[in-house]
């Protein structure tokens, strides 16, 4: 379980999270929605231990990220996938280097047979033919590369994974793939996922629980049916625009 | 009168604060690559790799530029040493300013420019592309996948090309002296023999190593911590050549000091 109490961040005068709560319980998929610039990719870099806190506490499995030694936040970040809005592909390695820095276990990374196996499987599992191991990030469509970053990300087995925007920059039929990709992650491996968006379509077909964070603040927390009914006037400003499609 | 003096003092306050956070990120970039030394299956493939490819890509232009170094100053000795100087003088000049300073020192700069800048754009592009977030995030560490071999290489390899100009500077002033000048390779080396002592090759290498230091650790300072996309990239490539530059002068002339007085 992530839990996330009184988080607050700033940078220079600038305040991005403000006394944020947020739980995320055992295998859910919550989209945290925002507006762009509110510190949707900031909070999630806090739960990685990119980020550290101003103040307040972050949770994973019962271990205060802000707290833990290097080492200890090493072992915890080999339990989380993070999926980078660029892909964050290593732009010196081929597609099979970069998923196999994926495989966080040194033993499993070391194992040439076992790695060309995993990677071949992750690679299946996001859609990806096999001869896509061998090309450059540079030689990548922006939908592969996000593809390729997933399949890095899970590469290593892990119990959360956090999208930061998977599917912005992709057109309406790449970012259809990606959400199926998400929910079928989410339903074959069982992760749980926190997943970054302003696309509130995506949101509504591949969460079991979404947020709302804006003024560095969640100001509302729900299922997408609770969300959809939701009469908070700022959630409601949010969905305007994207509402008639999202319940399409 | 008093709003120039309390502006004047917001300056030096900020700037004195600045370079602060400077030592300070820098001590923690240099602690953090320590604590990454346990990891040489990590490094040590990297470091070869990194040497390879400094000592390969560079040796060219350390050849081509200490090879005109040489010829300079043997031309130059030859027009200034007239008159009652013997001509064998040359050969004691080229070969010792060539090893003691021309060589560690245009071989210093050059590399500074040249795997400075390649080393900070590098790690820059990694900082503002989220790279080096993607390789924090998968439990490991950038030191030992990024920063060590680096700093390695330059230690491994630029000393080793102190050498190679040392030699190719003095066999090109040798070569420039007896076309132009009256001297025979006997004055020459007599000349490079007289004031030689082994100190001096000793000497040009120690400053090799402290040149290769600076070059690896502040090009990967730079661009390690580099900040604010595309332009900030191009900062962090500038700064890390100006200021390598500038710690090479600086070193050569403390090293002077403190090794040959």
């Amino acid at each position: 379980m992530i839990e996330i109490k009184n988080l607050a961040k700033r940078f220079g005068a600038t305040v991005i999270l403000d006394d944020v709560n947020l739980t995320v319980r055992e295998g859910d998929t919550l989209a945290l929605l925002g507006p762009s610039g509110t510190g949707k990719s900031v909070l999630l870099k806090h739960i990685i231990g990119l980020l550290r806190p101003d103040s307040g506490e972050v949770i994973v499995d019962d271990q205060h990220v802000e707290l833990l030694s290097r080492k200890d936040l090493s072992t915890l970040r080999r339990s989380i996938g993070y999926v980078f809005q660029n892909g964050a592909l290593f732009d010196s390695m081929d597609v099979f280097e970069n998923i196999r820095l994926g495989l966080t276990d040194q033993k499993e990374f070391r194992n040439l047979e076992y790695a060309k196996e995993r990677i071949a499987e992750c690679l299946r599992l996001v859609n990806l033919p096999e001869d896509t191991q061998r090309k450059m990030p540079a030689e990548l469509s922006g939908g592969m590369r996000k593809r390729v970053g997933i399949a890095r990300a899970i590469a290593g087995r892990p119990k959360y994974v956090l999208y930061d925007e998977p599917t912005s920059g992709l057109d309406p039929v790449n970012s259809d793939i990606i959400d199926a990709l998400i929910m079928r992650l989410d339903t074959e491996l069982n992760v749980t996922g926190v997943m970054v968006t302003h696309d509130v379509r995506g949101a509504f077909r591949t969460a079991d629980r979404i947020a709302l964070l804006t003024g560095g603040k969640i100001i509302a927390e729900g299922t997408p049916e609770e969300f959809r009914a939701s009469d908070n006037p700022e959630v409601r400003a949010f969905l305007e625009r994207d509402f008639e499609l999202a319940s399409s | 009168m008093s709003s120039i003096a309390t502006q004047l003092q917001h300056r030096t306050g900020r700037a004195v604060l600045d370079a602060l956070a400077h030592v300070g990120r820098f001590a923690g970039l240099v602690m953090e690559m320590i604590r990454g030394l346990p990891e040489w299956r990590i490094w040590l493939p990297r470091t070869m790799q990194e040497a390879y490819s400094i000592g390969v890509g560079s040796l060219f232009i350390v050849i081509l530029i200490s090879s005109f170094a040489g010829a300079v100053t043997a031309l130059q000795a030859g027009y200034q040493f007239t008159g009652n100087i013997p001509i064998y003088v040359v050969g004691s000049l080229v070969t010792e300013s060539i090893v003691l300073e021309l060589g560690p020192v245009l071989c210093g700069l050059i590399l500074a420019g040249r795997i400075g800048a390649r080393y900070a754009a590098e790690l820059g592009t990694m900082r503002v592309t989220e790279q080096i977030d993607a390789l924090e995030s998968l439990g490991r560490a950038p030191s030992s996948h990024l920063l060590i071999p680096r700093v390695l290489g330059c230690l491994l390899m630029i000393p080793i090309l102190v050498i190679f100009a040392n030699v190719m500077g003095v066999l090109a002033g040798w070569a420039a002296a007896k076309s132009a000048l009256p001297i025979s390779d006997q004055d020459f080396i007599y000349g490079a023999r007289v004031f030689w002592r082994p100190f001096d090759a000793y000497y040009s290498i120690i400053k090799g190593f402290f040149f290769a230091g600076a070059i690896g650790l502040i090009s990967c300072y730079m661009g390690y911590t580099t900040q604010q996309g595309a332009a900030g990239v191009g900062r962090s490539t500038t700064g890390a050549v100006v200021t390598a530059s500038v710690i090479i002068l600086l070193l050569d002339t403390l090293l002077a000091k403190l090794l040959l007085h």
